[in-house]
């Protein structure tokens, strides 16, 4: 290891131990902000660790995050903490695995609309379920869960996915998703298998999302379909990773955190015009920063050879 | 029984208009717009501002709304979307760049509408009269939304299979870069295309006013359906939607009559995927590359 990637693990490390430490030293307000940061960074970072690479722009992401939510809803207080989690982990996982092997093989547009279309069915499904077998719609979670508790699940995870991306981009499977990203026949060719790649990203994409979504349910205390699958965190992720730069490990971070405060921001001060104004915010990321924030630097400093970049393990 | 196939037929025609706009818009255009389903509801909207605020009749109100879909579709593409296209270097990247900015679009559209009107559900009473045919009752509006339908169908199925712009319009459909070697205007026609789906879908729009409930956040669902629709049958084609659509609504109907009305998503996304995983291109769609 050289000795800048050396600095890079131990400041990492460093700012790993302060993030870890600041639920001691903030207050409350401060606590559920840095939670939704912390959300929307690993749910942005998780979206561009398939999206990124592949360019298959997924709009699923409350599929996932609701099915996580969900699932604590029903089994979070008949089963210990981690087995719930666990269950959450092996639904989203299997959910991910149908919808990747029934569309993945199709074309890119195809995959967008299914899942487009992905959080509506499941909460119909849901809720069709709900109101015919079990007859209850809408449930209390009551787990022994406080915020600091969310707060450090959230940071573990938000190491995991950068490790776990990090690892990604330099095995095989990375490389060969960045062909397919290039030029998916190319890949082929090259004898890829290239749904095998893809459904493999999506699934682990997936299971992130669908932890958070479960780490983030014991912040309600009342869950129904319509809260867990709320089709407005899709719309964030995405643009929270385009506006960082999706391309890149690290993009998806760097546009989550000013758009996060932005969006509380807004749905505090103007609760009415939040949509419309989210909305213009996107159109002007799509118009202005088609490579997003990362992409716009990199151009810039194009002239320098780019230094050797180590995984920022920061939230 | 028959009630099931009666109200699956006419939802069915319905889904064929709505997603014939699509299909001129993501066929000859290349715009994959996920706003489209807000531009319906805000069409139905108008309709109803209109029906209640100047007893207008919402079949006049379409001269009204109709045309104004088609200008406020055209100034869309030319101000938004050409900056796109121009700087798109394949047909992929342009599907992509304009699936980002329509989805942001759609955030817009439903922001001024929920501004405006508020996330309440909407409705207004025209001409639901009950009439029988072939002994089963059926409400009029729906009958003349279905009958205008069809109209409205079989009306631009023939221009673009019967006169020469028409022809033109296909022709981009079917290869950007070849029409342009036979001297068609390929900007223009993609924009008055564009356009054309813009004003297929305000009358779209207008026409499911008459009989179904909206809101400012209803429009989600009308795009999806008519994605499916125009997928299914085979992008850029008008026969396709016409079969995708009342293969949709037919099996819609069937399942909420026999089975459960809250499975109905779930059926149309089994239809969808089953279609496609026979036929990739859609049913009428020629294999692409």
């Amino acid at each position: 290891m050289s000795p800048t990637q050396i600095a890079a693990l131990a400041a990492g490390g460093a700012g790993l131990v302060v993030l870890a430490l600041l639920p001691f030293y903030i207050d409350a307000y401060y606590l559920s902000l840095s939670i939704s940061l912390l959300q929307f960074t690993v749910l942005a970072t998780a979206w561009g660790l398939f999206s990124g690479p592949t360019r298959y722009v997924s709009l699923a992401t409350t599929a996932f995050f609701g099915v996580g939510a969900y699932t604590v809803a029903v089994l979070g207080e008949l089963l210990a903490w981690p087995l719930v989690l666990l269950i959450a982990t092996a639904i989203g996982a299997l959910m991910a695995l149908i919808v990747g092997i029934s569309t993945l093989r199709l074309s890119g547009l195809h995959f967008v609309i299914f899942t487009f279309g992905l959080a509506e069915l499941v909460r119909q499904l849901v809720i069709w379920y709900e109101v015919n077998k079990t007859r209850v719609l809408g449930r209390y979670v009551f787990v022994d869960i406080t915020q600091s508790d969310i707060y450090w699940q959230l940071l573990a995870l938000a190491v995991a996915v950068f490790v776990i991306g990090w690892l990604i981009a330099r095995s095989r499977l990375g490389f060969a998703l960045r062909i397919i990203g290039e030029d998916e026949t190319v890949a082929k060719h090259c004898g890829i298998n290239v749904t095998l790649a893809k459904v493999t990203l999506f699934t682990i994409s997936a299971v992130f999302i669908t932890l958070v979504g479960a780490i983030m349910a014991p912040r309600w205390t009342y869950i129904e379909p319509s809260i867990a699958f709320n089709p407005t965190i899709s719309f964030q992720v995405v643009i929270m990773a385009l506006l960082g730069g999706a391309h890149r490990l690290w993009g998806p971070a760097v546009g989550s955190i000013p758009l996060t405060l932005l969006f509380e921001f807004l749905s505090t001060r103007f609760p009415a015009t939040s949509t419309l104004i989210i909305g213009i915010v996107f159109l002007l990321i799509v118009y202005a920063l088609p490579s997003g924030v990362v992409g716009l630097w990199e151009r810039v400093s194009r002239r320098k050879p780019e230094p050797p970049v180590a995984p920022q393990v920061q939230a | 029984m028959t009630n099931a196939i009666f109200t699956g037929l006419m939802l069915g025609g319905m889904y064929a208009l709505i997603a014939m706009g699509l299909t001129l818009q993501y066929g000859v255009a290349r715009i994959m717009n996920l706003s489209y389903g807000e531009f319906l509801v805000a069409a139905s909207f108008a309709s109803y501002w209109l029906f209640t605020g100047w007893a207008l009749n919402p079949l006049l109100g379409l001269a009204i709304v109709v045309p104004i879909g088609f200008g406020v579709s055209i100034i869309l593409y030319r101000v938004l979307l050409t900056p796109l296209v121009r700087r798109a270097p394949t047909r992929d990247a342009l599907e992509v760049d304009s699936l980002l900015a329509t989805f942001g679009m759609m955030f817009i559209v439903q922001g001024i509408m929920l501004t405006m009107f508020g996330g309440a559900y909407f409705s207004y009473s025209f001409l639901s009269i009950p009439v029988t045919v072939f002994g089963e009752t059926l409400a009029l509006n729906r009958l003349i939304a279905f009958g205008l339908a069809v109209v409205f169908g079989l009306a631009l199925y023939l221009a673009l299979t019967r006169t020469r712009f028409g022809t033109a319009i296909r022709a981009v459909a079917v290869d950007p870069t070849a029409a342009r070697l036979v001297a068609i205007d390929v900007t223009s026609v993609s924009a008055f295309a564009f356009a054309l789906g813009g004003a297929m879908v305000a009358a779209a729009g207008v026409l499911v006013s008459m009989f179904l409930t909206f809101s400012a956040s209803s429009g989600v669902i009308f795009t999806m359906k008519a994605l499916m629709v125009v997928v299914m049958g085979g992008v850029g084609n008008l026969l396709g939607c016409l079969v995708a659509g009342l293969a949709l609504g037919l099996s819609e109907s069937l399942v909420a009559t026999f089975v459960d009305p809250g499975l109905t998503l779930a059926v149309n996304f089994a239809l969808f995927l089953g279609v496609l995983l026979v036929k990739p291109a859609g049913l009428f769609g020629r294999a692409q590359r």
